[in-house]
């Protein structure tokens, strides 16, 4: 009796910590969809969407209860035929080009893209007298 | 010239360090911003969070009158923080609905006994899903919708006393 007070003591104890609620997780956000082809485009959805609460994961990553939240909403989504791009731009409409792991070509991202193509041609410069050197 | 190159991998990584150790010191400000701000609510209507009054549906808002929309829940802690500040603006006469995440009508009254009920309706949403419509991340998050019904302010975390004048002045803005 006194081992399950504390235990109930600690599980509440948990719950404040973690800020979650009492609430059982969506039977979605854990559930395969039963169209192999379908859960595949879910996935690869749900690896392309950060969460809002853990930033630096995915939604198919994270254990927070929104990320599972979000997880049901794309499955049922693309269970329903909504196409996956659709979803990723209805998100992106919402939390802007962050939600997405996928940046967008503009502008201000061009460096994002340019950059790997420029630290290869720097490093043959650099690598260039070596070549040289080696080959007589 | 030559010198110069064998320098540069210390550049860098003393660069790399002074990156590493400013975001350290000053983190920045990491909550998301809606971009669903200027825009029209998403259409939704939630079932009642509790049974002595009605539900929430976007169609609630669109009345002529700007009000503020509350998302919160009874298991959230900073909700708690921030329920003064909401009597306090009720009291000025701010009309403010809520919607409740992942909650139950029991907790919720349990909550508005112990911190004050500001609430003229109350929404369930048991799986986030207008929360994500509404390009919300968290609780507490409070919106300003006009009387058009398009969202015109959000406040992200807790609604302090100091922010207060923020939102009653939002409101006057959005008449």
């Amino acid at each position: 009796m006194k081992r399950a007070a504390i235990l109930i003591g600690l599980i509440g104890w948990a719950a404040t910590a973690q800020a979650d609620s009492l609430m059982p997780a969506d039977p979605m956000a854990d559930t395969q969809l039963s169209d192999p082809a379908k859960e595949a485009q879910a996935k690869a959805l749900m690896e392309n969407l950060r969460c809002v609460v853990c930033q630096g994961q995915s939604i198919a990553d994270s254990d927070a209860e929104l990320a599972g939240d979000m997880r049901a909403m794309v499955r049922r989504r693309i269970a329903a035929g909504e196409k996956p791009e659709a979803i990723r731009a209805w998100m992106v409409a919402r939390y802007g080009d962050w939600i997405s792991f996928r940046p967008p070509v503009e502008p201000l991202t061009w460096p994002l893209w340019a950059a790997p193509i420029l630290f290869l041609l720097v490093g043959l410069w650099l690598a260039r007298g070596r070549f040289r050197r080696r080959g007589r | 010239m030559k010198k110069a190159i064998l320098w540069a991998p210390l550049a860098m990584f003393l660069i790399f360090a002074a990156m590493v150790a400013g975001k350290l010191y000053a983190p920045g400000d990491s909550s998301i911003v809606s971009h669903m701000v200027g825009k029209p609510l998403p259409a939704f209507a939630l079932p009642a969070g509790m049974p002595d009054r009605p539900g929430l549906a976007n169609t609630d808002f669109a009345k002529g009158k700007p009000r503020l929309l509350n998302i919160f829940a009874s298991w959230c802690v900073p909700c708690a923080a921030e329920a003064p500040q909401l009597v306090e603006l009720r009291k000025a006469g701010v009309e403010i609905d809520a919607i409740a995440i992942r909650d139950r009508p029991e907790d919720i009254a349990e909550f508005l006994k112990r911190y004050g009920d500001p609430y003229a309706r109350i929404g369930s949403d048991a799986n986030s899903s207008v929360q994500v419509a509404m390009g919300s991340s968290g609780v507490p998050e409070s919106f300003v919708i006009d009387g058009q019904g398009i969202i015109r302010h959000q406040h992200i975390g807790d609604i302090r006393p100091e922010n207060v004048p923020d939102i009653l002045a939002a409101i006057r803005a959005a008449q």
